[in-house]
């Protein structure tokens, strides 16, 4: 479950990146948050993560209120809350199946539960002949279902990706999202930061609307989306 | 923490030093030549302190007794003197001996002259005691104390040679003092600079560590074992160069100038590196260990 109540957030004197923004995300929901340039899409995901406070306003997380988690306890917070990117941020050096066992080693899992977690994982994703490639040996779309891989072996309850299909062609953006929705099906609420709106009007999925830092239209999924 | 993360922790460590190789071999032969003169000043200063030491050891306190003391009281002079904790040992030396030692200093040669005093001892009432001192700087005290005894008429010290083998002790001290300090704050810095860039060439992984969980712990761990290897392998290489270097020296020496046997005596291998070798693997870990410590504090804001 997400839920901001009046949560502003301003780097400096001026326009708020994020303007009393209220939201609700039931657990299991599949969110499209939809917008141009600074209209507020990565601050509010900066928000979610917690890499950023907001200016005012409250924040609530699979029941844990982010303003009083301590700074000591925002590890334990992350590890509930997966997140893609749309550079993907493989660690470059390190090859598939590395790349999604170092999410668990950070966690401290144990080394035989990460021999077993990860093939699974990379099975589900589709990459399981992979495991030895290096990020630059495979495709871009390949590389963002590593890392989707990655943001998953920890079971997180929310997803989080930023322009998961940013970087990539139609073919593979399609792909990735089928994949996230198959996610989704699973019982993972998903939350996809994006700018392909041809995506959105095929998923019919919920879809907020942000400008410059307001939400302006939240359709129920299964609306007819129209940009 | 679990072993896994632990092994996990060491390995990264060691691939820090690894992917940063230039940087690291630079800290190592710092660090090295850190410890290095840190190893040749010790056994320098310590085979310095045992010349000076023996020096001292030399140096006597005089202590001479009232007119017609009795040997009693003479005797419980000697016991108040060796109860005192900076005496070393105590020598009571009769007037006769005193006389025999006289004339073997001042009549060698014409001992006939000192036949004119063959039943008069003129040093009748000097018998005395030689006090020798474990630290010479404490030889002021010990004098007011014997000047305080019942049946001391007179104290001979020399206070030239105390104080200025007190002055030389303590200029030796402050001296290696300073440079070590200096040498230690050198290798801080430079294992900080290590850390630093292995910071910047890790920053997006460390990024990523964040985003997907890892305490400050985990992501701060293999750049405290970074230093702590670089200040162990640091240390480690110049004491054993230092090892064979000293033993090679003392025994050139004893070999090829025999005529400084009896002047310089070096103190034997063991006894220098027993105390070398872990004074400088702690040092080299400290300073490791700081450096990283220091520089995560400041560059690395998980």
């Amino acid at each position: 479950m997400i839920k901001l109540e009046n949560v502003s957030k301003a780097y400096t004197a001026g326009i708020p990146a994020l303007n009393d923004v209220n939201l609700y995300i039931e657990p299991g929901e599949f969110v499209f948050v939809v917008g141009d340039s600074g209209s507020g899409k990565s601050t509010l995901i900066k928000l979610l993560l917690k890499e950023l406070e907001p200016t005012s306003g409250s924040i609530v997380i699979n029941n844990q209120k982010l303003g009083s988690i301590r700074h000591r306890d925002v590890p334990r917070f992350r590890r509930n809350v997966g997140v893609v990117f749309q550079d993907f941020r493989l660690l470059k050096d390190r090859n598939v199946y590395e790349n999604v066992a170092f999410a668990q080693r950070v966690v401290g899992t144990p080394v035989k539960k990460i021999r077993r977690k990860v093939p699974a994982v990379l099975s589900m994703v589709g990459l399981a002949a992979k495991y030895k490639s290096y990020p630059r040996e495979i495709s871009g779309g390949e590389q963002q279902r590593v890392a989707i891989a990655r943001a998953l072996v920890n079971e997180p309850k929310i997803l989080l990706a930023d322009e998961p299909t940013g970087n990539l062609d139609a073919h593979n953006a399609w792909e990735i999202m089928k994949l996230l929705d198959e996610i989704n099906q699973r019982g993972t609420t998903v939350l996809v930061v994006t700018h392909n709106l041809d995506i959105v009007k095929a998923m019919k999925k919920r879809v907020i609307t942000m400008k410059k830092g307001v939400v302006v239209d939240d359709e129920q999924a299964g609306d007819s989306y129209e940009d | 923490m679990r072993i896994s993360t632990f092994l996990y922790t060491l390995r990264q460590g060691a691939k820090n030093i690894w992917k940063n190789k230039m940087f690291s071999l630079a800290s190592i032969a710092t660090m090295s030549a850190c410890i290095f003169l840190f190893g040749v000043f010790y056994a320098v200063v310590v085979n310095f302190q045992s010349v000076v030491k023996e020096v001292e050891s030399g140096v006597a306190v005089t202590v001479f007794f009232n007119d017609g003391a009795t040997q009693e009281q003479i005797d419980e002079i000697g016991v108040q003197i060796k109860k005192r904790v900076e005496v070393s040992e105590s020598v009571f030396v009769s007037a006769e001996a005193a006389w025999q030692e006289f004339q073997k200093v001042y009549f060698e040669g014409s001992e006939e002259m000192a036949q004119g005093f063959a039943d008069d001892n003129p040093l009748v009432n000097s018998s005395h005691y030689e006090v020798y001192m474990n630290d010479i700087s404490m030889q002021e005290s010990l004098v007011s104390y014997l000047q305080s005894l019942d049946g001391v008429k007179e104290i001979k010290s020399s206070d030239l040679a105390a104080n200025t083998l007190t002055d030389f002790n303590r200029l030796i001290g402050y001296v290696s003092a300073g440079i070590i300090l200096i040498l230690l704050c050198v290798a801080v810095f430079l294992i900080s600079n290590t850390v630093t860039i292995g910071i910047a060439v890790r920053r997006e992984e460390i990024a990523i560590m964040k985003l997907i969980g890892a305490t400050d712990y985990f992501v701060r761990a293999p750049f405290i074992v970074e230093g702590i290897l670089i200040g162990i392998i640091g240390s480690a290489l110049p004491l054993t160069v230092l090892y064979f270097m000293y033993r090679r020296i003392i025994f050139s020496v004893a070999e090829k100038f025999r005529w400084l046997s009896g002047m310089l005596e070096f103190l034997p291998v063991e006894k220098v590196f027993s105390t070398l070798v872990p004074v400088g693997l702690i040092l080299g870990v400290g300073i490791g260990f700081l450096g990283s410590r220091l520089t995560i504090r400041k560059h690395l804001k998980v």
